[in-house]
């Protein structure tokens, strides 16, 4: 479809704090991008749109557990129509709180029945206890989502990280074997040299199972990051820039990858 | 309370009336102490004589509140007297008054609203605001530096700012100290540490604000006395600042519900901290950043559909200072219907609402007409709110609880307090002599000062703020893959423009002199601002000092103030806001008196910053600046315990014209790295640009700074103000010298392959100290 027919939601309740750099990123890629309430979505539905975005924040103050309340409140005021959105292949992106949700709802890593309200990972506290504000290293480990497909597979990217809550734990072994298996491992955690981090810290700075930042479910279509690629979407966010900034970060290929999607939907 | 005193007016709502008319002297103290109200002798006796009547308690607390130091800043604008002299209001004679000399256009609104505001651009304004909150953090320092932090944030919205950053700077006892040492009342440093950073940390993170900027000392003046100097930064369309409050408004109240918590913390603020103080955890307000974060959505969204004509926070005074100063900013009256406001708990008495500082919540004046769109944003959002009553034309501030009156207040009346005298004693500073044999290795001395914990990276508090939400950070708090130093935070607030906004920060509290503690404070703020390419440059000041009915306090004040107005006209930087914290004094005695000095600039193009990170080996390294023997209260001469010396002093104009200077240079763009020199002198400054870099170090000899000093010790951590360290592009050295032509100056070195900090000394003598080593000492690892 016409980019310009397209339209991207950004969704947001009390607490949620990333919306506006996410929905700036979409519009510079030419998407048209709504950034919209819950209570707002939930009057509108989502069928106006291509693409749905969780971004960070705090949502309702991260009580219980970071995104357990937003993921709640999903399943049971928003889940039919979300479940739609996703049956239907469009695009589903949670950054950091976003994929903390969508790990609450069950739509990641996602067994095919997608939103159940029964999550079958968690992100929990960090490893060092503290809120984790760094750049890290991260590994592109698989092209089953439209987010990686202008990445290389194996190409190292540097995005930053923001979170108290980030150190994914899955629900048994087997099912890490089971998302390697699918190609669900985005990315992972890297050194300096692209090899995995082994837990090594800071360069995972929470302490996740197998250096996992980033999953996606069964279809591809729904992606979960813990590091901000909305941070490292233009060369002068970066932390260090040589002489002169580049034009841009490697964050924004993520966002490129999907609006490529879109365009051949 | 004598019984004969208070006599009950009602039973439902619960109200007394005060005995003020028949009160002697010593009751009169004792209704001021019994009541929280924090009034003197003098104060109360020309309440008693102005209200010429028995007032209610509600009505006597709204004094209490009003004439705080708090909230009126009483000592700054009173009268003086010292020998010799009286000087009227030192906020006019000083601080203002360089402002109004130095008729900055783009000064947009200046001390007047609950921020500065100054123009960013040809439509967008920043405002600036810092705020202390110490004594609440003194005793609940989890909630008294995140309600710091939500107050200051409040106030970028009560001018209709979209707040964008907030910084920080925390001074507290030395970690270690040992339990025995401390009186009854005073918490262990580390207890007051370990709370103080976390509860910045979350609401800061919480509220999806980036803190930029900052600082972390430790001193043991500060044992007794935990400072907590919170800081916010905001923009906004100029033709949305609207304060305009019209006859027939509506005043809304919106956001958290009123509880008992944060009663009296302005009368809290404005006297000693004591050993009772812990029995005053009440005045501490509870944060819930959540709410915070939907008023900012609200206010915000109000703004832009230009749904009301005027805003202001609730802080200090809660209910009776907001209402009280919207309605006699405007010239207007306005009667409040106290119950109608949302509570905690169902039984506070009327005047416990009225005076609450419960956080999280904004007033608004609202046109009828646009009530129901209002009344929309605020449901949408999720926000409690209700109508107070209505803006008129009476010039009272009335309360009515239960179709009761309980208050009914002439509002010139309320805002006429009666001047105080404070008496100062100047006390000039005659430096000691100071014996020091010169150290052998000067490696060693540097590996110690890079881990003074004064000195050292904070690397650990920082990284638990997130300082890249909103995105829009250029120049981060730590630099590159090293996590290196950098002077200030660069952000780039629009979209759609590459001007930048840049935030430092200036303190000197070790400096012993009061007056050139001020003067290189100043000079510090707008140094660290020039040196990432900032440049016009305002300036917003937070004193915190001890008793200033005590006349050493009050004469160390009088020397600082001073101080501002000689600095500010030198260097060319107004002040547009400002605030002072007062009485901190504990049973371990005052505070060391501290004078924050915190830099707004603006940066043409955020791709053009400097930061302290080498960027190519052959680039010559200078200096620019004069060194001088003025190691008093350096971090050196600390570290080996020594009092005494001579002190930095402030040559404004020299300063002055060594920033411009060096802002032609980076225009120029021959500029490539570049670090003030502060505390630790040349030798950290040449070290933590050694640090931040990768792959690169510098190398440097000794002989060549222009100075006088003879002793490589003193030279090399010298604590002279107006110096930099500059790397400049190899092949356009030529053009930096013509920049520079009749300026103090030198090549003192270049950037070289390695990392690692190489230098000789006055006697020749070389070092060369890896960087990894440099960094082992600095940040820990």
């Amino acid at each position: 479809m016409k980019l310009k027919q397209a339209k991207a939601c950004v969704l947001r309740v009390g607490g949620t704090n990333c919306d506006l750099e996410v929905s700036s990123a979409l519009t510079e890629l030419g998407i048209g991008t709504d950034v919209l309430h819950m209570n707002q979505a939930i009057k509108k539905g989502l069928s106006d749109y291509q693409m749905l975005v969780f971004p960070g924040g705090f949502s309702y103050g991260d009580y219980v557990r970071a995104g357990a309340i937003w993921g709640k409140e999903l399943v049971t005021r928003l889940g039919k129509e979300l479940q739609r959105f996703i049956d239907e292949e469009k695009l589903v992106l949670g950054i950091c709180n976003g994929f903390q949700v969508l790990v609450e709802t069950g739509a990641l890593p996602g067994d095919g029945a997608s939103v159940s309200g029964i999550p079958s990972a968690v992100l929990a506290n960090n490893n060092s206890s503290k809120y984790e504000c760094r750049w890290v290293r991260l590994r592109v480990e698989s092209k089953r989502t439209p987010f990686t497909s202008t990445l290389n597979k194996d190409q190292v990217i540097m995005v930053p990280v923001g979170h108290g809550e980030g150190r994914l734990l899955l629900q048994s072994q087997g099912m890490l074997e089971e998302l390697i298996d699918d190609k669900q491992v985005v990315f992972r955690y890297a050194l300096e040299d692209g090899s995995p981090a082994g837990g090594k810290y800071p360069e995972n700075p929470n302490g996740a199972i197998f250096d996992i930042a980033g999953i996606c479910n069964k279809k591809g279509n729904v992606m979960g990051m813990m590091p901000h690629p909305e941070r490292a979407f233009y060369g002068w966010q970066l932390p260090s820039w040589g002489v002169a900034p580049p034009e841009f970060g490697d964050g924004r290929a993520i966002f490129e990858g999907a609006i490529n999607y879109i365009k051949k939907m | 309370m004598r019984k004969a005193l208070i006599e009950k007016a009602s039973d439902d709502p619960e109200v007394y009336t005060i005995d003020l008319k028949d009160a002697g002297d010593a009751d009169l103290v004792q209704i001021s102490s019994e009541m929280g109200l924090a009034l003197s002798l003098d104060e109360m006796n020309a309440l008693k004589k102005l209200l010429n009547r028995n007032p209610t308690d509600v009505e006597l607390q709204t004094f209490g509140q009003t004439w705080s130091e708090h909230c009126i800043h009483k000592t700054f604008k009173g009268n003086i007297v010292t020998e010799g002299r009286v000087v009227c209001n030192l906020l006019k004679s000083y601080i203002a008054k360089a402002t109004s000399e130095l008729k900055k256009q783009w000064c947009f609104s200046v001390f007047e609203d609950n921020a500065g505001l100054v123009d960013f651009d040809k439509d967008t304004v920043v405002a600036a605001k810092v705020e202390t909150h110490n004594h609440p953090s003194a005793v609940e320092p989890f909630g008294g530096a995140a309600t710091g932090v939500g107050g200051v944030i409040r106030d970028i919205l009560g001018v209709w700012g979209e707040p964008i950053a907030v910084s920080d700077v925390l001074c507290f006892g030395p970690l270690d100290v040992r339990h025995e040492e401390l009186p009854p009342g005073v918490k262990h440093p580390k207890y007051i540490y370990k709370g103080v950073v976390a509860g910045i940390g979350s609401y800061g993170n919480n509220m999806g604000l980036p803190t930029v900027s900052g600082a972390v000392l430790f001193d043991r003046q500060y044992t007794g006395n935990v400072v907590v100097y919170c800081g916010a930064f905001g923009i906004l369309p100029k033709d949305k600042y609207v304060k305009d409050t019209r006859e027939g408004d509506l005043a809304v109240l919106a956001g958290g519900k009123t509880g008992r918590d944060g009663i009296h913390g302005v009368t809290f603020a404005s006297a000693d901290l004591s050993e009772e103080a812990e029995s005053l955890r009440s005045a501490v307000q509870i944060p819930n950043p959540l709410v915070e974060e939907r008023l900012r959505r609200a206010t915000l969204r109000i703004r832009d559909g230009r749904l009301s004509t005027g805003v202001t926070d609730l802080g200090g005074g809660g209910v009776s200072c907001a209402t009280g100063e919207m309605a006699h900013r405007s010239g207007l009256g306005l009667t409040v219907d106290i119950g109608e406001i949302h509570l905690k708990e169902p039984d506070l008495a009327p005047w416990e609402i009225w005076v609450s500082e419960s956080q999280e919540r904004m007033l608004y004046s609202v046109p009828e007409e646009k009530f129901a769109s209002v009344a929309e944003i605020l449901e949408e959002e999720e926000i409690e709110y209700c109508v107070l009553g209505k803006f008129d034309r009476s010039g009272r501030l009335r309360v009515v609880s239960k179709g009761k009156v309980v208050c009914d207040l002439d509002l010139e009346m309320l805002y006429s307090p009666p001047k105080v005298t404070r008496r100062a004693k100047e006390e000039a500073y005659h430096p000691a002599r100071v014996e020091l044999e010169e150290p052998k290795n000067l490696e060693e001395e540097i590996l110690a000062l890079l881990s003074e914990p004064n000195l050292r990276s904070k690397e650990s508090v920082i990284r638990t703020y997130d300082h890249e939400v909103r995105a829009a950070t250029a120049v981060k708090p730590l630099q590159g893959p090293e996590s290196g130093p950098n002077d200030a935070a660069v952000l780039k607030p629009l979209g759609d423009s590459w001007m930048g906004l840049v935030i430092s920060c200036g303190l000197n509290p070790f400096i012993p002199d009061p007056y050139w503690m001020a003067a290189a404070s100043i000079e510090e703020a707008v140094r660290n601002n020039v040196a990432v390419g900032g440049r016009r440059v305002a300036i917003l000041d937070n004193f915190v000092w001890g008793n200033p009915e005590r006349e050493d306090r009050m004469g160390s004040l009088l020397r600082a103030c001073e101080a501002c107005y000689d600095f500010s006209k030198a260097l060319d930087v107004p002040f547009i806001s400002g605030k002072d914290s007062l009485y901190n004094e504990s049973p371990l005695g005052q505070v060391r008196p501290t004078l924050l000095i915190t830099g707004v600039g603006i940066i043409p193009d955020v791709r053009r910053a400097v930061t302290t990170e080498l960027k190519g080996a052959g680039n010559p390294v200078y200096i620019v600046g004069i060194t001088k023997d003025e190691l008093g209260g350096s971090a050196y001469y600390r570290s080996k315990g020594l009092e005494g010396g001579d002190v930095p002093k402030v040559n404004g104009p020299l300063s002055k014209a060594i920033m411009d200077a060096l802002t032609a240079t980076m225009d120029v763009g021959i500029v490539k790295s570049c670090h003030d020199i502060s505390e630790g002198g040349i030798g950290l400054a040449a070290a933590e640009m050694a640090i931040s870099s990768t792959g690169l170090g510098v190398e440097m000899d000794l002989k060549r700074i222009p100075s006088q000093i003879k002793r490589s010790d003193s030279i090399i951590f010298s604590e002279s103000t107006g110096r930099f360290l500059v790397e400049v592009a190899s092949e356009r050295a030529s053009e930096f010298n013509e920049i520079f032509h009749g300026l103090p100056g030198a090549k003192i070195g270049e950037v070289v392959k390695g990392s690692r900090l190489a230098f000789m000394d006055m006697g020749g003598k070389e070092y060369s100290i890896d960087s990894k080593r440099l960094r082992l000492a600095w940040r820990g690892y």
